[in-house]
């Protein structure tokens, strides 16, 4: 009797958190299956989510891109930038990182502690100072703001990460390394590094999404259509104030979650553990 | 010479040097990139330094006050409390009603809990919202919806002043996937025995979810607490691409304005004047939290 009715309970608990998570990604859901409706149809049957007919034809005329550019060439751009902006974090943040976790020598704690503060300092209230200095340096107008900062470890996020990974290996590790011949340098490269790969492939993840998704940084910085990222490009291409071709737009915008969505799938264990054992995102 | 350089790779291979070494990214990218920027910015801010012009000079403190007596500053303010007031503390509590339906497990909970934090990853992306401009607008999916249902009266959601905000809260609450992360996370940690000894004590699950499990979440929900609200200080892109800080500056977030006093108007002193108040603001606000903090969080061991 008990178990029946706890069964009956159980059952609709699991329709309850299956439907709201349904209503969760419906919105996404609908983008998707709207980007293969025809463009002027979307907002006529918006109520009906599967497309009569299918077509890929918004697929074709958002490839073609704005002012003469492929969205093909604005994909390159945003994978240069956030590859390279990802390559630099990840180096220098675990440089940083093995060093405030094995080194010793004066200030380490100071250091140790700006660290922190600068955790607490978020990219918006540095955007006006920083393009005020990208100015002065004659840097604006290029991917160099974009880029050359995040090989100095400028996110303190990932160092954090990476320092409390390191300190969890144990100190023996270093030591038989050391007997072994190993310097400071080779006691990383042989044994802190290949040992700290599952948080490094976390700091990767979250770098790489953070930078795909920017849209505040090339706003600042990126002169030139044939130099926006997917991000600018999907901005200027749904343009409030023009006739916009929303089933493009739809497609495009598609298109520009599929990182994303592969790294969702298949790295999700990394995704789940960075967010929940250090807040990330 | 040859005896020289192999002294310096000695110097350099000496263990402090080296730790001293590998830390070199960071203080030079602390130095080039964070603290010059700041103090620079901090003199801007004294100065008529114009996007457009190439001189400037020292103006002392006239940034500050044509900022305090510029009513569009209120307003920025105004919209920036509305949003983190109505945003973060809904993003929490459904973060830790789902956390807390999904903590049971089940075959299906790794699929549950990826349909609630998709949103929270895909969320940054320009491509959502650009959908949520779509969903709200006049045309858009929701009428649509609502229209099937005969409530047919194609409200402007973001045209009116009373709901603009909240289409924009609600994106925020959507993706409250990351701190139902979190909350799991802290509350598989929580110990069985103490259910079973308040059980014993005779609480029902009600009693203990009031004596136990909350108190012991205090500070996962202070942690939450804190990098959301700072979060929510920072809205930018939603606000500049689907409100553009409209109707009647109901949406103009903090950042917008202070994005455009630098980039439309050129008031780059001014602007590196709002940049210093954000800081303070932020600051104030976090120093009030952690003063609140020993009212209400729990920190003694289980």
């Amino acid at each position: 009797m008990v178990g029946k009715k706890s069964k009956t309970r159980r059952f609709l608990g699991h329709v309850a958190v299956l439907v709201i998570g349904i209503l969760m990604i419906y919105p996404l859901i609908w983008m998707f299956m709207s980007s293969f409706k025809p463009s002027d149809l979307i907002f006529h049957t918006a109520t009906n989510l599967i497309p009569d007919p299918w077509t890929f034809e918004n697929y074709a005329t958002g490839w073609e891109g704005v002012s003469g550019v492929s969205f093909g060439r604005f994909f390159l751009n945003s994978f240069t930038i956030a590859g390279l902006a990802t390559v630099g974090t990840i180096v220098s943040s675990a440089l940083v990182a093995y060093s405030f976790s094995r080194g010793k020598f004066k200030g380490k704690n100071l250091l140790f502690v700006v660290m922190l503060a600068t955790l607490m300092l978020p990219a918006q209230v540095l955007m006006i100072p920083q393009f005020l200095w990208f100015n002065t340096l004659g840097w604006v107008g290029s991917y160099r703001p974009l880029i050359v900062p995040m090989f100095f470890a400028v996110q303190g996020f990932f160092v954090y990460l990476m320092k409390n990974f390191m300190d969890g290996i144990p100190k023996e590790l270093d030591e038989a390394a050391k007997i072994d011949g190993c310097s400071f340098y080779g006691i990383f490269g042989r044994v802190i590094l290949p040992l700290s790969v599952p948080a490094l492939i976390t700091s990767g993840i979250f770098s790489f999404i953070w930078r795909w998704d920017d849209f505040l940084g090339p706003l600042l910085y990126v002169r030139g259509t044939q130099n926006f990222p997917a991000s600018l490009a999907l901005r200027m291409f749904s343009d409030p104030t023009a006739a916009t071709d929303w089933g493009a737009v739809f497609a495009m915008s598609i298109l520009s979650l599929v990182p994303v969505v592969v790294i969702f799938i298949t790295l999700q264990k990394y995704l789940v553990e960075g967010i929940s054992t250090t807040g990330l995102k | 010479m040859e005896k020289q350089k192999f002294s310096l790779i000695g110097f350099l291979k000496r263990d402090t040097v080296a730790a001293v070494v590998c830390m070199m990214p960071f203080i030079i990218g602390f130095l080039a990139f964070l603290l010059v920027p700041m103090i620079q910015s901090l003199y801007f801010s004294f100065t008529n330094f114009h996007m457009i012009r190439p001189t400037y000079e020292f103006v002392g403190f006239e940034n500050f006050q044509r900022m305090f007596n510029d009513t569009r500053f209120w307003s920025s303010l105004r919209a920036t409390f509305n949003f983190v007031f109505g945003s973060v503390p809904l993003r929490l509590l459904f973060a830790l009603i789902v956390a807390l339906l999904l903590l049971k497990g089940s075959k299906m909970s790794g699929i549950y809990r990826a349909m609630y934090y998709l949103p929270s990853i895909l969320g940054g992306s320009l491509a959502v919202v650009i959908l949520w401009g779509r969903i709200f607008a006049s045309d858009g999916l929701l009428n649509q919806i609502l229209d099937l249902v005969g409530l047919n009266q194609h409200f402007p959601w973001l045209g009116d002043a009373s709901t603009t905000i909240w289409t924009l809260i609600l994106l925020a609450v959507w993706q409250f996937g990351s701190s139902m992360l979190i909350f799991l996370s802290a509350l598989k940690q929580i110990p069985d025995q103490l259910y079973e000894a308040s059980a014993i004590d005779g609480s029902g699950k009600i009693g203990s979810f009031f004596k136990i499990t909350l108190p012991l979440l205090t500070p996962t929900i202070f942690f939450n607490l804190v990098m959301q609200t700072i979060a929510g200080f920072l809205a930018f892109t939603q606000a500049f691409v689907i409100t553009q800080g409209g109707p009647r500056d109901t949406t103009r977030f903090y950042v917008l304005h202070m994005y455009e006093t630098i980039f439309n108007f050129n008031r780059a002193g001014e602007g590196a004047a709002q940049a210093w108040i954000m800081l303070i603001i932020i600051g104030v606000i976090t120093l009030i939290l952690f003063k609140t903090k020993r009212f209400w969080v729990y920190d003694g061991g289980y």
